[in-house]
């Protein structure tokens, strides 16, 4: 347990000391915020409202590109190798990265909620308590896909490629970027495999009409399960040494963390269920948006 | 024997189609200081990476502090210390926090600060790890691998890629360590660091232990001849050479004739008098003392760093 603790302090450290920590969790989502909230959502508060679920969501995601490039460094540099030579274990070594990531995300979508409420006047943020559970096992889960990406990939360069084929699916099909309601519906049923669609879809809906946690239940226990089955994956298939190969189930296990969502992508299509609820969140903002500009 | 602290039997590692050690047997005392020497390539890092629990084993039996690598690994790891190679810190991590940070690993360790203060890394106290000298990081290596006061400690290729100057400061920290008893491990391609070094040195060439002793007997063993290394204008018949009168044997390694020779000055006398009869020219002759070098080419017929 301290070996985890102290890990987990010095990764905080080294990520502030990191330039790459100051773009990833500072200028990426803040620009995405800024540019949601000021150009998208034009300045008003239901807009903005509408759209901090998704920009939370990006904040929230970004955790992979991250821990995935920070453990492939370490793993390249030898710096790894070095850890191995003492009890530190696998498990202390992930779970380290993972909450350290945490606490590094958390300030910064705690900004973004002040900054809406400071700058675009938002005063309601809806079920805080479900906000809250969904951005923690959001980030933990989003870590944990970094981790599992890193122990399927053997440079840096492999690591960035993969990153950017996870990356784009994950913002332009789950609502992220563009409303879900507004993509065709052949994306709408792809977009619904997506963890990432969950994540957006919950965080709008709790903020939007304060759903609380019990409500949101199925998407917040798949999220929790796929982040236990990346963690896992993460553990199996973790190598001290840049030498030492990928095993050949790699692939297998890294194909294992799909499932989760596979399952519930399955049923999704079936009912139309979460399309529908975006929809309904989509027409709240817009029946208040003409409002608004009616009483102008 | 003493009380042997560490046991390797014929010790067998493979990578692939390539065996990289094969049958390794050696015993380590407790308070020696233990050298494996050797070619790039010999299977030294592998043999020490299986003792320190980093590297699995093909066959064979390692027994370290009385511990097996393997099952109990992580137990062996509260009792080891080692600086290995190819391995680094993180950039941006500080010396001292790098120091406290490995201290809290372990059940037991020592104060941070004072090993700051014995390995002359003071001043870098709060220094980056990537702004530290080579000579520094090394330096850092060494203490860290003392952090929680190990029973054994295995060093890999302490001073390889180090310029002269801070390899002797190098050997001055491994000296100190030898005179307080500590049981040391070491691998090395360098013939002075073995010398200097080791209480007891084990040859290693293409994963097999070709010789084992302290550095005298090994030396003895070779027969305690001077070498004289020469170059000739015009090739000359090694039979020839070998029966100058002072030269004891003669053999051809690359373009060098290298003659052992009891007594030096006669020997060159007669091999100059020799090349004048034929019109044949010396180019360069160098001289060199009996080294652990001249036991590896009688046994191999290469040079330690072909």
């Amino acid at each position: 347990m301290s070996n985890f603790a102290a890990l987990t302090r010095m990764r905080i450290q080294l990520t502030i000391r990191n330039k790459m920590f100051l773009f990833f969790s500072v200028i990426m989502p803040f620009g995405f915020f800024f540019l949601y909230a000021g150009v998208f959502a034009k300045g008003v508060p239901e807009g903005v409202r509408y759209l901090l679920g998704p920009v939370v969501a990006l904040t929230v995601m970004g955790s992979f590109w991250g821990l995935s490039a920070a453990l492939v460094t370490f793993r390249e540099q030898g710096i790894l190798r070095r850890f191995h030579v003492t009890p530190v274990t696998p498990s202390d070594m992930l779970a380290s990265s993972v909450v350290a990531n945490y606490f590094l995300t958390l300030p910064t979508v705690l900004l973004q909620l002040l900054f809406a409420r400071v700058f675009f006047h938002v005063h309601d943020f809806g079920d805080i308590l479900a906000f809250f559970i969904l951005v923690t096992v959001g980030t933990v889960s989003f870590a944990s896909l970094g981790l599992v990406v890193a122990s399927v990939t053997n440079t840096m360069q492999e690591t960035q490629i993969i990153n950017q084929l996870l990356w784009f699916p994950l913002i332009f099909l789950s609502g992220a970027t563009i409303p879900l309601p507004s993509l065709p519906a052949v994306v709408q049923r792809v977009g619904v495999f997506l963890p990432a669609t969950y994540l957006v879809n919950g965080l709008q809906r709790a903020i939007v009409f304060s759903i609380s946690i019990s409500h949101l239940l199925l998407g917040v226990v798949i999220l929790c399960f796929w982040a236990a089955t990346t963690f896992f994956v993460s553990a199996q298939l973790f190598r001290w040494e840049a030498e030492s190969k990928i095993p050949r189930r790699a692939k297998l296990w890294a194909a294992a963390t799909a499932i989760p969502f596979l399952l519930l992508g399955v049923y999704e299509n079936r009912t139309g269920r979460l399309v529908a609820e975006s929809q309904a969140a989509m027409h709240a903002v817009e029946n208040s948006g003409h409002r608004g500009e009616s009483t102008k | 024997m003493n009380n042997s602290i560490l046991q390797v039997e014929n010790l067998v590692k493979r990578y692939g189609d390539v065996q990289a050690v094969r049958g390794v047997s050696f015993n380590v005392d407790e308070g020696e200081v233990f050298g494996l020497l050797g070619p790039n390539g010999a299977g030294k890092t592998s043999t020490v990476e299986i003792m320190e629990g980093l590297r699995t084993l093909d066959s064979g039996r390692v027994t370290v502090c009385g511990l097996d690598p393997q099952k109990n690994s992580q137990e062996l790891k509260h009792q080891i210390g080692a600086a290995l190679q190819s391995t680094s810190l993180p950039d941006k991590l500080r010396v001292i926090e790098a120091l406290r940070l490995f201290a809290s690993f372990y059940r037991r360790h020592r104060n941070p600060e004072e090993l700051l203060k014995r390995f002359g890394l003071e001043e870098k106290r709060n220094t980056f790890y990537n702004q530290l000298s080579g000579g520094q990081k090394q330096r850092l290596a060494l203490a860290m691998a003392l952090i929680n006061d190990p029973k054994v400690l295995f060093f890999d290729e302490p001073t390889a890629g180090l310029d002269p100057q801070v390899r002797r400061e190098i050997y001055d920290i491994i000296e100190e360590l030898r005179r307080e008893k500590k049981t040391i491990v070491m691998t090395t391609h360098y013939i002075e660091e073995a010398e200097r070094l080791c209480d007891r040195v084990a040859i290693v060439d293409h994963g097999t232990v070709i010789a084992l002793g302290t550095p005298r007997e090994l030396k003895e063993r070779s027969g305690d001849k001077t070498r004289l290394e020469v170059r000739l204008a015009r090739p000359e018949p090694q039979e020839r050479l070998k029966n100058l009168e002072g030269v004891s044997d003669c053999r051809i390694l690359g373009d060098s004739y290298i003659l052992q020779c009891q007594r030096p000055p006669q020997a060159i006398v007669s091999l100059v008098k020799h090349l004048e009869s034929q019109g044949n020219e010396l180019i360069s002759l160098e001289i060199a003392t009996p080294s652990l070098e001249d036991v590896f080419i009688e046994l191999t017929g290469r040079r330690l760093r072909d």
